[in-house]
């Protein structure tokens, strides 16, 4: 028997201890997992805690908590060891658990239909009719197969003596089903050999059985019959503490992740607005609490629900799990009444006790509760009180005269519950090396609807408390969370979700359910994505110029080109001291004398703003591109020079992307800060790899931050060298890794359009710019563009004008070629012709959608017949360190400008054509 | 002595851009009862709807849904009833038992189990359960007092200390805002009613209906003016388990007889609004609601 780490582990504390007998001596389900955490290097638990740690971050496992001043993302709180059960005991607690699950279903069933329960006096109607969370609409409506609730969980503690009692029941949208699974995945792989040899139970089987049973009680299209029935997962947003795990459940179930506005009730039926019209939607798992999920007939101030659901549920013409209306369920007050309920519906003594409870609204349980205040907890009977637990022996004399008297007041608000002592189990202390700390743990157990009955989670989530003697374990209070091991004493069954056998039938080719809003937000993490690859390569170009004294002119005409398309941060005082006649970095593109139709101008606007924008640009900003620098006048300004220390601060600033007093974020921390926002929206779109790759970003960016105000030029350039690599693996991930489908393709033509903007707007800039006349010009012009290469290898000199404008403006082999944007995004606009269109037309049509007016590209064909009648040969001769501006420079900026005009009037309409939907007028709820 | 009306309740929207969906709720068609009969019901939408499905709600009102997928600047709803509307007087007059004695047939425990009344006992989103009101109630329900005459006695404090405001408040005002100002519409008095009744135990619900407004001598009635209205229903259990619910119109301080028109109740204004609906677009809007109740031989 191993000893060393038990030596410190404090045995018996008065509580149950899931690791030791009451005899000090190891539970048998222990036994081999202890001897072998004993064997083990403190080496060895150092790689464990990394990896739980890296595979968490990069995982990107959060919990939001949303009075968290820290921001809303905090990292999911693991601890390594697991809760071992043995399989005997698991027999018996999961069997009592199936059987609640089958009380609670028929006590839904009985309260929105017969009540027989309410008229036969078994329940009070106050925790019915005085509860919110009765639904009156929902009142008669029978859900398929009588099915309310096809996931349930339970919350467990376990008393000294060893019994299990329910402290909560979950019946609405029941949440940590998919933090267990995440949990399984990297524990499993901390203990492989432990895992597999103690034969513990897997958990993809009940995971199974929930989409089998959502696909099985769906109603069907008669007309389709053999189709796969369209099931969605219902999300409130990112914004709700649990969205990582909605993500991460909609794509292990392979369901597409949905909120509200992704959804219409046409007729009586529910569709999923995609990108090639309306698809019918058969089940809906929702995490959306009850009374928001439709504001027509239910809570008319929501915006995140479905007009008009409660009517196609009404009709059977859609499931929704769990039924609306199930967390009538969720009362402190229900429990003392179960055991009477259990005997009434099914005949059965009820199995699993509750926690000791009374509902005041009873005068005899009102007296019980004056009398014994000292050791209860008072609690809220319903969830919707917000009346925070009072444990009576906390209180003194005048807090509990005050609690008399609010109890006496409105007894059936509250109910009196005995203290719940929870037992303990060892968690891995990092503090102390190497050793074992006893913790607070309760077991949440989740349970799904079968034909054959309900299922039960061979494990669940196992919450730990943050001290060893809490008396409330909550995740929102700093709390942790261990995987949970039940064994088997049979052979177990190793089926995965992952090799799910699929028929000819169910085979999926395109992406027809890619719904409009992913498109959007893939479109424009695909700008972003470039845009973040341009700014770091004009900031590298700047910086590298800053070390090197010689390189002055060259410095300072980056940063003037910098400046002139708006990468770097300018305060408004400046801009009016130096007296520029082109609009700062705050104007927007004011119309110059010659009015070109740079229209597209916009500030970046806000970084992740927390609203949904309903504006056209998911994020609620867009990549400005910078038109406002086209004006002619920019070249000939006479404009004093700016202090190189200026010069340097205002790059470093550009790079971390600080937001100054009231001005958006500029520069790329700003880009990174949006692509990572766009790019969580649609995280369920991107292999593990990628979103591994964008977290990394992400994290050294909060790095860099961090150390912002001491970074140094060399460090600025390391963090731009390794951005660019990122950078390029996600180009990498996008041309390899990921399907050829409409949203591929979006996020190509976002990648394009951004790209075409980029280089002709600082091809032309360049071509205006005094100061790029300076030696050195057309090298870094070449680098910006990354085309130096290219270009030694072609000509093996020193840089000239006419050899590099052919290498990025004209040869339609370079990737970094203004034609070569040109070309592709006309391919790619081509082989979306015939599909998309607006989905005001798809509303009336029902399923199908006559194609509406595509985004014209005879503009863009019409610019690149131009651009490529451009006689290059007007070049020669030219002597570019001296002209100014003289004639071929200034007419190809002209015609480069028009170029980017016409990327960002095409942005525009894509987005009208594609993203825009009805709803951008607003949602609004009336009473008349 | 029985009373035959045609009412004639339009709604109408004009929107600033176009709705393009619309989802409505209408609790316009008015339920029969044991005082009253619906003789013909019509309803006009325009534009016409893509869907009208009507069904009966949780709490037995008639209630049509409609939507509307084209998009459009006007929504127009007009409905019209023939009624038929017998005296009740005979349901108000009769004795009641003390109101303690009511309050404790519907506490828990208490048999036969009185689910009807039960309903309408606790608090709803626009009908709040507090001391303040059970205080400010409290001198109309001196100890032993019939149920029916404490009722009456409420509905006349009411009546007395409150003011017709039409500008005071609006749907959104919460009820305790409306006892601190004593002023408001008679949706407010009702909901104000049904505060004190359910914060003393009693259980009362919300009708929604219309008047008959009588003109003043000489004067020809006022088409248009009449608008819904709005009082309280009290739940008076009756040995053997049954019970009968009485009226009474605290903005007129009447017990409502043939010259109010039952359309629906339920536990507050939020149950039975007569239009309830969801739009998209829309933008800025302005909203005309005209009622017009006739006696049926003048029509």
């Amino acid at each position: 028997m191993p000893r060393s780490l038990l030596t410190t582990y404090p045995g018996n504390s008065g509580r149950f201890d899931e690791m030791l007998a009451a005899d000090g001596e190891l539970r048998p389900a222990w036994r081999s997992f202890c001897a072998h955490l004993d064997a083990a290097t403190p080496e060895q638990m150092r790689h464990r805690l990394d990896y739980v740690r890296r595979r968490i971050l990069e995982n990107g496992v959060t919990y939001n908590v949303y009075a968290d001043p820290k921001g809303a993302d905090r990292p999911w709180a693991l601890d390594p060891l697991p809760l071992i059960l043995a399989p005997d005991e698991w027999r018996e607690l999961s069997a009592a658990i199936a059987q609640r699950a089958r009380l609670l279903n028929a006590l839904l069933g009985d309260l929105y239909g017969a009540q027989t329960l309410l008229r036969d006096g078994t329940l009070p109607p106050a925790l019915v009719y005085g509860h919110n969370g009765y639904l009156w609409p929902c009142r008669g409506i029978r859900p398929p197969g009588d099915i309310w609730l096809h996931l349930y969980a339970a919350d467990l503690a376990r008393s000294p003596d060893g019994r299990w009692w329910v402290i909560a029941d979950r019946t609405q949208a029941p949440s940590g089903a998919g933090y267990a699974l995440e949990n399984r995945l990297i524990v499993s792989r901390v203990f492989a050999e432990q895992f597999r040899d103690l034969r513990v139970q897997h958990l993809a089987s009940f995971f199974a059985a929930l989409q089998d049973s959502l696909a099985r009680w769906a109603p069907q299209d008669e007309a389709a019959g053999k189709e796969a029935p369209l099931v969605v997962l219902l999300t409130p947003g990112r914004y709700n503490e649990t969205y990582f795990e909605h993500a991460y459940l909609a794509r292990y179930l392979g369901f597409p992740l949905v909120e509200g506005s992704d959804l219409t009730v046409r007729g009586d039926r529910v569709y999923l607005k995609t990108l090639t019209g309306l698809r019918r939607v058969h089940a809906i798992l929702r995490r959306l609490d009850d009374d928001y999920c439709d504001p027509l007939e239910l809570r008319a101030d929501s915006a995140l629900g479905v007009p008009g659901l409660l009517q196609a549920v009404r009709a059977g013409q859609v499931l929704v799990a769990n039924a609306l209306g199930s967390g009538l369920l969720e009362s402190a007050a229900l429990p003392g009444f179960l055991p009477g309920a259990c005997r009434q519906l099914l005949g059965e003594e009820l199995r699993l006790p509750s926690v000791a409870t009374w509902w005041c609204g009873e005068p005899a349980a009102l007296d019980f509760t004056l009398a014994n205040l000292e050791r209860l907890v008072i609690k809220g009977a319903f969830p919707s009180q917000r009346f925070e637990p009072v444990f009576g022996n906390a209180l003194d004399g005048a807090a509990r005269a005050v609690l008399v008297a609010r109890l006496r007041a409105r007894p059936q608000a509250y109910v009196a519950q005995e203290l719940v002592a929870y037992s303990q189990a060892p968690a891995w202390s990092a503090a102390r090396e190497p050793a074992l700390v006893p913790r607070g743990v309760g077991l949440r157990v989740y349970v799904a609807a079968t034909p054959d009955g309900y299922a039960v989670m061979p494990g669940g989530l196992t919450r730990v408390s943050a001290e060893a003697d809490a008396r409330i374990i909550s995740m929102q209070r700093g709390g942790s969370s261990k995987d949970t091991w039940v064994r088997s004493d049979a052979a177990v069954d190793t089926f995965s979700l992952l090799k799910h056998s699929i028929g000819k039938a169910d085979l999926v080719r395109s992406g027809r359910k890619l719904s409009s809003r992913v498109v959007e937000n893939l479109y424009w993490f695909g700008r972003y994505a470039e845009r973040c690859d341009g700014t770091a390569r004009l900031l590298r170009a700047g910086l590298a110029r800053l070390v090197d004294a010689d390189a002055e002119p060259a410095l300072r005409s980056v940063f003037e080109l910098c400046r002139a398309l708006r990468r770097v941060p300018e305060k408004k005082a400046e801009g009016a001291a130096e007296g520029t006649a082109e609009g700062t970095a705050e104007g927007t593109a004011e119309g110059t004398a010659e009015g070109t139709a740079e229209g597209t101008a916009e500030e970046g606007g806000p970084a992740p703003a927390p609203e949904r924008n309903p504006t056209n640009s998911p994020a609620g900003a867009r990549p400005a591109t910078a038109a406002g620098a086209a004006s002619p006048a920019a070249a000939s300004s006479p404009v004093p020079p700016v202090p190189r220390a200026r010069i340097e601060a205002l790059l470093l600033a550009a790079v971390y992307g600080a937001a100054e007093a009231g001005h958006p974020s500029v520069g790329l921390g700003g880009d990174i800060r949006r692509l990572l926002w766009s790019g969580a929206q649609v995280r369920e779109h991107f292999s593990l790899d990628n979103w591994h790759a964008l977290k990394r970003l992400q994290l050294r960016l909060e790095r860099y931050a961090e150390a912002a105000p001491t970074t140094e030029v060399a460090d600025a350039l390391a963090f731009l060298d390794r951005e660019l690599l990122a950078s390029s693996s996600l180009a990498g991930f996008a041309l390899d890794n990921m399907t050829r489908d409409d949203g591929w393709r979006f996020l190509m033509i976002g990648r394009r359009i951004e790209r075409l903007c980029f280089l002709a707007d600082a091809v032309g800039q360049f071509l205006r710019l005094a100061s790029t006349r300076a030696a050195g010009g057309v090298e870094w012009l070449l680098e910006l563009t990354d085309s130096i290469v290219t270009y030694r290898a072609r000509y093996m000199a020193q840089p000239e004008l006419l050899p590099a404008l052919d290498l990025i403006v004209f040869d339609d082999g370079n990737p970094h070629a203004v034609t070569f944007q040109m070309l592709i995004l006309l391919r790619y606009l081509g082989s979306l012709s015939g599909e998309g269109g607006s989905f005001a037309e798809g509303a009336r049509s029902g399923e199908h959608r006559e194609p509406t007016e595509l985004p014209r590209n005879e503009a863009l064909a019409a610019l690149l017949a131009r651009l490529q009648a451009f006689d290059l040969a007007r070049f020669e001769g030219l002597d570019f360190g001296v002209c100014r501006d003289c004639g071929p420079c200034f007419e190809l900026a002209a015609l480069l400008g028009e170029i980017a005009a016409a990327a960002g009037a095409l942005s525009d309409r894509l987005a009208m054509c594609y993203f825009t939907h009805v709803e951008d007028a607003g949602q609004q709820t009336l009473l008349a | 002595m029985n009373a035959r009306y045609h009412v004639i309740h339009e709604t109408i929207y004009d929107y600033a851009t176009p709705v393009v969906q619309s989802r409505q709720l209408l609790h316009l068609a008015p339920r029969d009862c044991a005082w009253q009969t619906c003789r013909s019901h019509r309803l006009e939408i325009a534009p016409v709807p893509a869907l009208q499905q009507a069904r009966s709600d949780a709490f037995g009102n008639p209630v049509m849904q409609f939507a509307i997928e084209t998009p459009h600047r006007r929504l127009a709803v007009r409905a019209e009833s023939v009624i038929e509307v017998r005296s009740r007087a005979a349901l108000a007059g009769t004795p009641s038992p003390p109101w303690e004695a009511v309050r404790a047939a519907l506490a828990y425990g208490a048999r036969p189990v009185r689910l009807e009344g039960a309903r309408y006992l606790f608090e709803s989103p626009y009908v709040r359960a507090k001391h303040e009101f059970a205080a400010w109630a409290a001198p109309c329900f001196p100890p032993g007092r019939p149920l029916l005459a404490g009722a009456q006695a409420l509905m006349q404090r009411i009546h007395r200390e409150f003011e017709f405001d039409a500008g005071a408040t609006t749907v959104a005002t919460p009820v305790l805002q409306v006892l601190a100002d004593k002023r408001g519409v008679c949706q407010d008095f009702a909901h104000l009613m049904l505060s004190c009744l359910r914060s003393l135990g009693l259980a009362a619900r919300y009708v929604s209906g219309y008047l008959l407004t009588q003109p003043p001598p000489g004067q020809p009635r006022l088409i248009g003016a009449d608008a819904s209205h709005a009082w309280v229903a009290v739940y008076c259990p009756e040995a053997g388990g049954g019970g009968r619910w009485v009226d009474f119109d605290p903005t007129n301080d009447v017990l409502p007889d043939t010259q109010h028109v039952t359309l629906a109740w339920g536990r507050d204004f939020g149950d039975v609004s007569p239009l309830r609906g969801v739009i998209l677009g829309g933008g800025e809007h302005a909203l005309e609601v005209a009622v017009t109740v006739t006696p049926w031989d003048n029509a």
